[in-house]
């Protein structure tokens, strides 16, 4: 469990992290979500003892985890992939890391298997893809078998076996009881692997809550449609309180883009006006929105004009 | 709280031990092939500079009679190959460079993280890399000075010119020598906590240990203290075998003040190290 009580970090004038408080439960996956720049770092940083807060606390089941004298046993913890020397081998790197814990030279062969780096483990690191360096961070992660485990955005990089292997193994985790805390910066990645959420933005929090009570709060969820009777149908919508944007047709018909109305009420409507529909689609998922939404306001790097965001 | 911290994992952790950390810092030492080939060249490198000094001196050989000889020894020449001033200018560079890298690379990769997020007690982790580094440098150095020594004499010997390591002062000029390794080694490590960095580590390193000893000349009260506070002149000082502070020596001083300069800067490095670097976020 980890308790984040009023943090605060602030670097100069720039202030970093605002009164932050959560709490990150065991048994779940929790998503720690924000876009580029909200602090998400600072704040793993931070749980870790390695940046000093500037005002606030935070504990690792009930003690702040830089006064424990040796960590891997307690928290797991994968901040950034290229966080390691290129000149040692892997299985070098994490049985210097066990040592230090005293833990034992056969756990890293074992944590190297796990992640299936076995074939890489006498290779030098500064050879590897970004996927092959998170892998190795995750491996380092496991080392101690702690009950908390850290992983700041650790699907970069990873091919999509890679994704689906993370996943899984962020699920079993938390079924083992674990705390699992991981960032991103993509809704789309916590999806299908978290319970739990919290968002911040600016350094602030925005919502601390499950996976579904956050959807909820996407209000603008929208639905695409396909159809030869475009007029009638814009009316029809328009005339049931719905959004319809015209969208670059690539088949027959004309597409919009509806928001307000369900894709259910959309379907019901077309159905009782005799309007043929070519296809119909929910659009971008309801969490994806209420994330876009929520965090629209906070986006420290966003791109103002027609510029592609990261 | 504890209904929802019903953690399933339990945590049972054998005590922390000082000496697992060092093992670990000795597994990332040598783990790197650079490492091996840095203290490969060092010591071909200062023990070649000695040899080869002293190889030069034996083939334009002046000395032609025993009187001569016993000049050459008497003087304090012979000693003075056994581990010369360029050969210990070139000791210091790569004790401090070597000592400095040591830190840099950790920084500058970002495995610093790594390490204090597995080992939060990170005046432990610097104490583990001090003694590490110490042990190591000592022995480096120590082959160094015995090689040159050695060697040097060897040469010598075939002029009949040679000392042994029982002549007075022998034993304290490979002493000097050896721990010359370590005292820079460790000042190094300190430049390199307190700038991360390691070019400007490097440039600094070579500043203080090369630079600063050439501006200030003994022949002023306040420059000879600034002067005798320093690795390289206590260095010089301790293997002067020779030395006669009646002659021409404005402001002497003594073996034991060279000793105190050199245990200063190792333990004043020591503590820049381990006290300096967990302050700062990482």
């Amino acid at each position: 469990m980890i308790e984040v009580n009023e943090l605060t970090k602030r670097y100069g004038t720039t202030t970093a992290v605002k009164n932050l408080s959560f709490t990150v439960r065991p048994g779940l996956v929790t998503g720690f979500l924000g876009p580029n720049g909200a602090g998400k770092s600072t704040t793993l940083r931070m749980i870790l003892g390695l940046n000093e807060p500037t005002g606030g606390s935070v504990t690792v089941d009930g003690r702040p985890f830089r006064d424990r004298p040796r960590g891997l046993r307690h928290v797991g913890a994968l901040l950034d992939a290229s966080d390691v020397h290129g000149g040692r081998t892997a299985a070098a790197h994490l049985a210097a890391l066990a040592r230090g814990n005293r833990i034992p030279r056969a756990r890293v062969d074992e944590v190297l298997r796990e992640v299936g780096l076995t074939a890489a483990a006498r290779r030098r690191i500064g050879g590897f893809s970004l996927g092959m360096k998170q892998r190795l961070g995750i491996a380092g992660t496991l080392l101690g078998d702690p009950p908390v485990l850290l992983f700041d955005e650790p699907l970069n990089g990873l091919d999509p076996e890679g994704v689906k292997w993370v996943r899984g193994l962020f699920r079993r985790l938390a079924a083992e009881g674990r705390t699992v805390f991981v960032s991103s910066h993509l809704m789309t990645e916590m999806e299908s692997t978290a319970d739990e959420l919290v968002v911040i933005g600016r350094g602030e929090l925005i919502a601390a809550e499950s996976l579904a009570d956050f959807a909820a709060r996407g209000t603008r969820a929208s639905v695409t449609v396909r159809t030869r009777a475009g007029a009638a149908l814009t009316e029809l919508l328009t005339a049931q309180g719905g959004d319809v944007r015209p969208l670059a047709a690539d088949g027959p018909g004309e597409r919009f883009a509806v928001t307000g109305l369900s894709s259910a009420r959309v379907a019901e409507l077309a159905f009782e006006h005799r309007l043929l529909l070519d296809e119909l689609t929910a659009g971008r998922s309801s969490l994806e929105e209420a994330f876009m939404e929520l965090t629209a306001d906070s986006v420290e790097y966003g791109a103002t004009e027609q510029g592609a965001p990261r | 709280m504890t209904a929802t911290a019903t953690a399933t994992v339990d945590v049972s952790e054998p005590a922390a031990r000082f000496r697992d950390l060092l093992a670990a810092e000795w597994l990332k030492l040598w783990s790197l092939r650079s490492t091996v080939w840095a203290y490969v060249i060092g010591t071909l490198v200062v023990v070649g500079f000695n040899v080869g000094a002293t190889y030069d001196r034996y083939r334009y050989w002046t000395a032609r009679n025993a009187a001569d000889r016993a000049d050459f020894i008497a003087d304090g020449i012979a000693h003075q190959y056994a581990y010369t001033t360029n050969a210990g200018t070139i000791m210091m560079l790569a004790a401090g460079a070597i000592g400095a890298v040591a830190i840099t690379g950790e920084y500058g990769t970002g495995l610093i993280r790594t390490t204090f997020a597995a080992v939060p007690a990170r005046r432990s982790v610097m104490a583990a890399k001090v003694g590490v580094l110490a042990l190591v440098m000592t022995g480096y150095g120590a082959v160094v000075a015995a090689l040159s020594f050695w060697l040097s004499q060897a040469i010598l010997a075939r002029r009949d010119a040679g000392v042994s390591i029982g002549d007075p002062g022998s034993l304290r000029l490979v002493a000097a020598s050896a721990l010359l390794a370590p005292v820079c080694g460790l000042a190094g490590m300190a430049i390199g906590v307190l700038l991360r960095h390691g070019g400007a580590a490097i440039v600094t390193v070579v500043v203080v240990l090369l630079v600063v000893p050439l501006v200030f000349a003994d022949d002023r009260h306040w420059a000879a203290v600034v002067d005798h506070a320093l690795p390289s002149s206590a260095w010089m000082r301790l293997v002067d075998v020779r030395y006669d502070p009646g002659v021409g020596i404005p402001f002497p001083w003594t073996v034991g003040g060279a000793w105190t300069v050199f245990a200063l800067w190792a333990l004043g490095a020591a503590a820049v190290a381990v006290f300096a670097a967990p302050r700062r976020d990482q």
